[in-house]
């Protein structure tokens, strides 16, 4: 029915099939548009959180969003700027991830103020001494380069690429988009390092706290490199989750295989980097505050040293070895389960830097604050995932996103009138020289 | 403010004098603490050794409005993205401007001492007690982070009427916060640290070359250690008591606080 929208020379699923995929999705994301008005109607005694626990899962599903969505300016400054120009055949992928990430983690800040319609004080009142102005600045500014490089991809649409003016404008946006990966990789630096900034920051809370090399905390530089590390895991996971759906391989193995390599080469160093930093935390920074390690890791229920080795170690050293290992990581099993710890590594970080810092007692004569969440809170924390599924889903079926899938899945014979007119719009595209699929930088 | 915790009783009438010179809101059910505005809010602390060596301790605790390391540097003031708390150089008073906070919580989060509170709810007073509000204070809306001002509608009265007078110096009685007048033990002694005429100022000592450190040995503050550089002094002639304004690891000698 909707055939004549599908990328040339490719296979899709039934429409009633796609409008049921679809429509479980809308209900998921019904549900959390349900839990999102009753905070904006009623305000935030919909949630848990309380006056100790200020910043709860919201806060900790966007730093895990932005971080998951990463892959997206890495993959960018790896193909434009670092010219490794294999990764043209994820890149597309890795865009819409991060768009989907991006937009998800504005919306819940959206929800997560208390006062939403006043949100744009803080560029009109902007306090440049906080890390989160830095963090609203960067992330919109981001966010506007991420629609950017998303807008030739729909562009690209096999219909809308007929239209003379569209497919030039496609044409030239492909021709300046290096410049907006540059620009990507630039605000991303700063904005997944600010993100860390927030807690690094709080001197007044010495389980977040860090040392600082001029005016940025140690967890800034950081976020930003575990961002650029382990997201691209998450690119490959979505890929997988996406092949596994279809029932198609999407991506060649050696792109697949070169993205693993050079996140687990950034994984093993960053977790370098990280355990350096947890020492220096553990023995010098927390003990001139009166603290030891295990003072974080005890008396109460949740937040034990596990918590510690599940991100380090087992969630970090073990993905990351491997993922330079070339033959762990040609083992698609092994590749996938690293990909997955890779993927729960740097959520759980991101957790323990926005829950634990709340939960641990500072005042010596105060107890632990343990939380759960709300339903409204869960509904609205999934509420991103599945509009990222529904964008997935509609992105997947009529936009060239995987340049690689046509070769990869070779369909039947095509009637003689069929290819007569492919030839057509073949040589339509070929007098314009914009190649189809050709990928978007991040 | 110097809080004598020998003489405090534990009997709460500062915090209940505060919310109500502060149009503070509440709820019908206030059994969940940590959902409760109280900008005074009374700690109880114990030495933890059992009968007849059992001691206890209440600790009263506005916010503490920290000048942080350098002026301005508090731990809440640095982090809020629009401005909306502000330290002022002038009283030493950090600041809340409710209309321009969007309720990020940053603030929150960023406050060792839970000082600052969210309006989870609108705020709602029963039957007639929207007349029994005062004039001078302006009630915060939901969504919004409200805290301790050490009553600077106070301030701003006692200065207006100086001024008024040809005068630019408040005498010590002209501005006093509503706690300190409500303590019936008169455990709250409140004034200018920085004037020596003052009691604050006798009973802190507080030492300029190290950010306002007490000189008096018994006099402490809350969690120095963080180098926010609270402006509330705690005084306690038990030993116990003053450790247990800030941490230690174990076994660790109490000139840590002075490091």
């Amino acid at each position: 029915m909707d055939s004549a929208l599908f990328p040339k020379g490719v296979q899709r699923c039934a429409m009633g099939k796609f409008l049921l995929g679809i429509s479980l999705a809308s209900a998921v994301l019904l549900w959390g548009v349900i839990g999102m008005l009753l905070c904006w109607i009623k305000g935030l005694n919909q949630t848990n959180m309380n006056d100790y626990y200020g910043f709860a899962l919201w806060i900790w599903a966007d730093l895990a969003v932005i971080a998951l969505g990463g892959g997206a300016f890495f993959t960018g400054l790896l193909k434009y700027i670092f010219g490794i120009d294999e990764l043209k055949n994820i890149i597309n992928l890795a865009v819409l991830i991060g768009f989907i990430c991006y937009s998800s983690a504005l919306l819940i800040l959206a929800i997560d103020v208390g006062q939403p319609l006043r949100s744009w004080f803080i560029f009109w009142h902007a306090n440049v001494h906080s890390m989160l102005t830095e963090v609203a600045f960067c992330l919109s500014v981001y966010f506007a380069v991420l629609t950017i490089e998303y807008i030739p991809l729909i562009l690209e649409n096999r219909q809308l690429d007929k239209v003379p003016f569209i497919h030039n404008l496609t044409h030239n946006m492909h021709h300046i988009m290096a410049v907006f990966a540059a620009t990507g990789a630039f605000l991303s630096f700063f904005h997944q390092g600010s993100l860390g900034g927030v807690p690094g920051v709080l001197f007044g809370r010495p389980f977040a706290f860090r040392e600082h090399i001029l005016v940025w905390p140690f967890s800034f530089f950081l976020f930003t490199w575990s961002a650029a590390a382990y997201g691209p895991c998450f690119t490959l996971f979505i890929n997988w989750i996406i092949e596994k759906a279809s029932g198609k391989q999407l991506v060649k193995e050696n792109v697949k295989q070169l993205l693993a390599k050079i996140s687990g080469w950034m994984i093993i160093t960053y977790i370098i980097a990280k355990i350096v930093d947890t020492v220096y935390w553990a023995t010098s920074t927390a003990p001139a505050r009166g603290f030891t390690l295990m003072d974080f890791y005890s008396n109460n229920a949740l937040y034990g040293i596990w918590i510690l080795f599940a991100e380090l170690v087992l969630c970090g050293v073990v993905p990351g070895l491997i993922l330079i290992s070339p033959k762990l990581r040609a083992n698609q099993q092994a590749r996938l389960i690293a990909i997955i710890l890779g993927v729960i590594g740097v959520s759980l970080n991101r957790w323990v830097m926005v829950l634990q810092v709340m939960a641990v007692p500072v005042m010596p004569f105060d107890t632990w604050a343990l939380y759960y969440p709300s339903w409204q809170e869960v509904a609205t924390t999934i509420l991103p995932v599945a509009y990222g599924v529904i964008l997935v889903m509609i992105s997947y079926r009529y936009l060239p996103i995987f340049p690689q899938e046509v070769e990869l899945n070779p369909i039947e014979p095509l009637s003689t009138e069929a290819v007569a007119e492919i030839e057509g719009e073949k040589e339509t595209a070929d007098e314009a020289s914009v190649p189809e699929g050709e990928p978007a930088p991040a | 403010m110097v809080i004598d915790l020998d003489k405090c009783t534990g009997c709460g009438t500062c915090m209940v004098a505060c919310m109500a010179e502060n149009n503070v809101p509440f709820r019908e059910d206030e059994t969940d603490k940590r959902l409760s505005i109280t900008w005074m809010k009374v700690y109880k602390l114990t030495n933890g050794k059992p009968y007849p060596d059992a001691e206890i301790c209440y600790l009263p605790r506005p916010c503490q409005h920290c000048e942080g390391h350098h002026t301005g540097h508090s731990p809440c003031v640095s982090v809020c993205p629009a401005t909306a708390t502000d330290y002022d150089g002038e009283t030493g008073i950090v600041s809340q401007i409710y209309t321009r906070c969007f309720g990020c919580r940053y603030c929150m989060g960023a406050c060792p001492y839970h000082a600052r509170y969210f309006n989870w709810w609108d705020p709602v007073w029963p039957g007639d007690m929207e007349k029994y509000l005062s004039p001078n204070v302006s009630p915060r809306m939901r969504g919004v982070v409200e805290k301790c001002s050490f009553c600077f509608h106070r301030y701003q009265l006692a200065l207006e009427k100086a001024i008024m007078e040809g005068r630019d110096q408040l005498e010590e009685q002209e501005y006093q916060t509503s706690c300190t007048q409500a303590c019936p033990a008169g455990a709250i002694t409140f004034g200018d640290l920085n004037n020596p005429e003052h009691k604050v100022h006798q009973l802190a000592q507080p030492d300029p070359h190290h950010h306002g450190r007490p000189r008096n040995p018994e006099v402490f503050r809350l969690l120095e250690r963080l180098h926010t550089n609270p402006k509330i002094y705690y005084l306690s002639t038990r030993e116990w008591v003053r450790r247990a304004g800030d941490n230690y690891v174990k076994d660790e000698s109490k000139s840590a606080h002075h490091e």
